[in-house]
């Protein structure tokens, strides 16, 4: 597809202004912004119903969400945008900033995916931070979140979308460091905070580059000058846009702050890693599909930050102990499937959001049954003190293996649907690049089999390893019935999204679309991904299966133990950027004692010493300054007689 | 009359000359002599005598109602308002002249002396050949049909300008005259720190203490000489030492006198003139 | 003769009260020396009426003996005061105003 055409895709779809239903687009994200409110300004009054009011939000905004995606399909495909003015936030000069919502298929997925998997995360929440004091407060943190996630998908233009992308930074910031009393979670807050502001750092330069560059923030006007615009100009906002994305996505290298994100309590977990937090970069690049269209530089620096980072984040699953630290490296090499998916342009965009949308349901599973495992043996986490778990857990196993079996790419189960097709579309792109990308999926397909594998022999086969006052117990029914659910979804969603391409026609209008992205699960491509899947479990059923586990982590080479530790993600960022910043803070702060302070220092130590010495001449006695009234009269007087001649 | 004599008597070139040259050496000798004398009383004399030789060339120059001015209004009032405040102040002691200021005298002098350089240059500059003189103008509009002799002249002439071109400003001196006295006034004033005694409260406090519930003596009713240094005679001819003021027998002991009382032991009274003489040094 | 001899005079009582403004102590003296640098203006006054024959000079003369007057009262008033509180006409004592 020529360039002219993808245009033509993207502004062919004129926003129609809000009728009906669409008229209440903004009680989206106000529902849960007003429950925020009210348990945050409530305190302790709210206490006793104050979860149920969280649950309420989302699971209405679902609903609205619901019946907005009805109304949405009943219309022709060309006329599926829809604008709702709310009011004038800022009209200085040529500076405008509207504060828009925009309902279209892309936006609509993201509500639909925010609120439907947030609800359920939300009712599972109820069980488990029952016995939490905090738990009012926690419920208005994660409505929060929902609502600034809404908002940044619902936005018509990139300053509101910025706007719900730092209240999204903020939220994540409150919930990670939810428990405080743990300086491990402070820390870990405000980690991610930092590196999260170094993507919108990134984001931020990316939106003011579209305002000098097109005098407007709006998507209708940058997408639709994006073509005429300098090349180097787009290629530009283009890497900015992917370096907020990587921070929000935790992509290599500002991934970091995933792994520690896992201090918050595991709901939070579910909904930063399937929800919320880490699908805002790819929504962003998504949205950006304009714009990354008419730059191949930049998508191709999303495709390989995509394919590096699906490598990075299976190779520290592999290594993991810590089962929602396993979890958050497989979202990472998810994402970067997503990425990668996004990177290469219309033949991907459908397929990097079906991921995202199916990732959503069976990351949440997986993270929901790992904290049903938690919540079971007294907040443990090393699988290597889990084992046999299956039979004591039925459900949690039951869901946690579908889920499993998902994300591995089983066929038939939606994992299998999505991540083939970004597979088989990596390979499509064709030449070296091409065929180097579909490889790193593939041996990513290969490390997700494993470490998955694993995760689930570790935790629910073999012999118990626990500790002596265990007493692993299946979780309650408000628990249980979301990651049935979730599941559910697991299983059934990607026959639902990518089998006809129902989900790529349905976002064409947005992204574009290609013209081969009919799904062919027996092609080559898909039987190699079969087979490699196959030999992922092999190696870990050997290791892990049929072997012993040991109690401790056993001494490993290298790789591994670099593995265990982010592969050294956070020693890197400590010496390249903090040691070195930390030099030039302690550079600076010499240059600022001893240059500036000195300087005016002492300059203000030589007036003050030479005042003291002219202080002298002050003498109080009137006939000195007689005298020197006299001796200015004589000059006068001097003067006078020279000027005159 | 008489400022015509002073005026054209003088402005013939030959006497205003000699008048001149005579007149002003002493005026420099003077003004040095008062700069450098070290008694207060000796350079306030000094300065009425250059006053007096400055009002001689008043009138040397047609200005015979100034230099009238200047003998009444600085030589009488204000030589006398110095001499005066220097009595207040006290006589006696003579200023050092030594320099305690470093360097004040040589940097005073060498200004002093550019500054007359200065001036002389400006001087010199000016180019003055010659004066208009002041006879046309001060007998311009002489006027004999009002039957007054010498209606014109300078008193005349002066008193038109004063009361005609400069009459506002004649006023504002009358209101700077006032708020001065006032100002005086003001600064010289003494608060009173303890209530003014009654008479009542006088005569009580004298019989309190009774030592002399009386009124002091007076002179005396064989008293020769009613000098206040000089005491009454007691009805049995001795002294009487009441009669003399304190502070009038401290400054006769401090001149080095003898006790008045036993000169005037004796009969004889013949030396009183000189005890007077003694007084005003 | 020429009234330029006059204006010489004038200058030379100036500088000299000046001088004495400079050197000496005694407030009553410097008072006095301050009426001398007035009166040679006054003798400057006198000479340049007649040099441009002109009263102006002369009334010019007379208001500055007013000012002198009155600045004298104020003056010896102030003298007085000072000398009432610190037993001292010198103008060295009264040098508390300063660094």
């Amino acid at each position: 597809m020529t360039h002219a055409a993808l245009h033509a895709a993207a502004t062919l779809t004129p926003t129609m202004h809000t009728t009906g239903a669409f008229s209440f687009t903004w009680l989206l994200v106000v529902i849960p912004l007003t429950s925020a409110t009210v348990l945050l300004l409530g305190g302790r009054r709210t206490n006793s119903w104050g979860h149920l009011l969280g649950v309420a939000a989302p699971v209405a905004s679902f609903v609205l969400g619901l019946i907005l995606f009805a109304q949405l399909i009943g219309k022709p495909a060309s006329e599926r945008s829809f604008d709702n003015h709310l009011f004038s936030w800022t009209f200085v000069g040529n500076f405008k900033a509207p504060a828009n919502f925009q309902i279209d298929p892309l936006s609509i997925s993201f509500v639909l995916l925010i609120t439907g998997v947030g609800s359920l995360i939300h009712v599972y929440s109820v069980g488990y931070m029952a016995h939490d004091p905090g738990r009012r407060r926690f419920f208005a943190y994660m409505n929060l979140f929902v609502s600034a996630m809404l908002l940044l998908v619902l936005a018509d233009n990139y300053l509101a979308l910025y706007v719900g992308w730092e209240g999204v930074g903020l939220a994540s910031y409150l919930l990670i460091g939810f428990w405080y009393h743990k300086p491990s979670a402070r820390t870990a807050a405000t980690k991610a905070f930092v590196v999260n502001r170094v993507g919108d750092f990134g984001l931020s330069l990316a939106v003011m580059l579209m305002f000098a560059t097109f005098g407007s923030f709006t998507f209708t006007n940058v997408f639709g000058a994006a073509g005429s615009a300098d090349h180097a100009t787009m290629t530009a906002i283009g890497l900015l846009l992917l370096l907020g994305a990587c921070a929000k996505s935790a992509q290599v290298p500002l991934q970091s702050w995933l792994g520690d994100a896992m201090e918050g309590p595991t709901p939070v977990s579910a909904l930063i890693h399937a929800a919320t937090m880490v699908t805002a970069g790819v929504y962003l690049v998504a949205r950006s599909a304009p714009i990354f269209n008419v730059t191949p530089t930049a998508r191709l620096a999303v495709t390989v930050v995509g394919a590096v980072t699906l490598l990075f984040g299976a190779i520290i699953g592999c290594a993991k102990d810590d089962i929602k630290k396993a979890l958050a490296a497989s979202t990472m090499s998810q994402i970067g499937y997503m990425m990668l998916a996004v990177g290469l342009g219309p033949a991907g965009y459908a397929f990097g959001i079906a991921h995202l949308l199916t990732h959503g349901f069976f990351k949440a599973g997986l993270f929901l049954g790992a904290g049903s495992v938690m919540h079971g043996m007294n907040d443990e986490v090393d699988m290597r003190r889990f084992g046999g778990l299956g039979k004591y857990m039925p459900w949690t196993f039951a869901t946690f293996g579908l889920g499993y079996l998902a994300i591995i790419g089983f066929p038939g189960l939606s994992g299998w649907f999505t991540k083939d097709a970004i597979i088989e579309a990596a390979y499509h792109k064709g030449g070296t690049s091409g065929y180097l990308l579909g490889s790193a999926a593939l041996v990513g397909v290969v490390l997700t089999a494993y470490y998955m594998t694993r995760v689930m022999l570790m935790t629910f086969f073999g012999e118990k390893r626990w500790a002596e006052d265990a007493h692993p117990h299946e979780s309650p029914e408000v628990m249980k019935w979301p990651m049935v659910i979730l599941a559910i979804g697991s299983v059934g969603l990607g026959y639902l999204l990518v089998l006809g391409s129902r989900f790529a026609d349905f976002l064409a209008p947005v992204v574009g679309k290609a013209e081969d992205t009919a799904f062919k699960p027996i092609g080559l491509v898909g039987i190699l991904t079969f087979v490699v899947m196959l030999a992922g479990i092999g190696v870990a059923y050997l290791q892990y299966g049929r072997r012993r586990v040991p109690a401790v982590a056993p001494v490993a080479g290298p790789l591994v133990v670099a593995a265990r530790h982010d592969l050294l993600g956070d020693a890197f960022n400590e010496s390249v950027f903090m040691r070195p910043g930390q030099y030039l803070t302690r550079l600076l702060v010499f240059f600022d004692y001893r240059g500036i302070d000195g300087f005016v220092n002492g300059f203000a130590a030589f007036i003050g010493g030479t005042s003291s010495r002219f202080r002298r001449v002050q003498t109080g006695f009137v006939r000195s300054y007689a005298l020197s009234m006299f001796g200015g009269a004589v000059v006068l007087v001097a003067a006078l007689l020279l000027v005159r001649g | 009359m008489p400022t015509a004599i002073l005026a054209s008597g003088l402005n013939a070139s030959g006497p205003e000359t000699a008048v001149f040259w005579i007149l002003a050496p002493i005026a420099v000798i003077f003004a040095l002599g008062m700069v450098f004398s070290r008694h207060t009383v000796h350079a306030a004399l000094m300065l009425g005598g250059v006053m007096l030789i400055l009002a001689v060339f008043y009138a040397a120059q047609d200005a015979p109602f100034l230099a009238f001015v200047q003998v009444i209004v600085y030589t009488g009032a204000v030589m006398m308002l110095f001499l005066f405040v220097l009595m207040l102040v006290g006589v006696d002691t003579k200023d050092s002249l030594v320099e305690t200021l470093r360097g004040q005298r040589f940097a005073g002098v060498v200004a002093a002396i550019g500054f007359l350089l200065l001036l002389f240059t400006g001087i010199v500059n000016a180019g003055i050949h010659g004066s208009k003189g002041l006879h046309a103008v001060n007998f311009a509009d002489d006027q004999p049909a009002r039957g007054v002799e010498n209606a014109g002249g300078n008193v005349y002439q002066i008193a038109k300008l004063l009361f005609d071109r400069y009459v506002f400003a004649f006023e504002a001196t009358s209101a700077l005259l006032i708020t001065a006295a006032l100002g005086a006034m003001v600064l010289a004033h003494r608060q009173r720190h303890t209530p003014k005694l009654t008479q009542r409260e006088l005569m009580q406090q004298r019989f309190k203490f009774g030592t002399h519930p009386a009124p002091l003596p007076g002179p005396g009713v064989y008293a020769r000489h009613n000098a206040v240094d000089t005491p009454a005679l007691l009805p049995d001819g001795s002294p009487s030492p009441l009669s003399v003021s304190l502070s009038v027998e401290l400054v006769s002991q401090k001149h080095g006198r003898a006790p008045r009382p036993a000169e005037l032991g004796s009969s004889a009274a013949a030396h009183h003139p000189a005890s007077g003489k003694g007084q005003s040094e | 003769m020429s009234p330029t001899f006059y204006l010489y005079l004038s200058a030379i009582l100036f500088t000299i009260g000046t001088l004495g403004v400079l050197l000496r102590r005694n407030a009553i003296v410097v008072f006095m020396c301050i009426e001398l640098m007035l009166n040679a203006t006054n003798l400057a006054l006198v000479t340049f009426s007649r040099i441009n024959g002109t009263l102006d000079g002369q009334v010019m003369a007379f208001f500055v003996m007013v000012v002198a007057a009155a600045e004298v009262v104020v003056g010896l008033a102030i003298i007085v005061s000072v000398f009432r509180t610190r037993r001292s006409a010198s103008v060295d004592d009264a040098n508390l105003l300063k660094y």
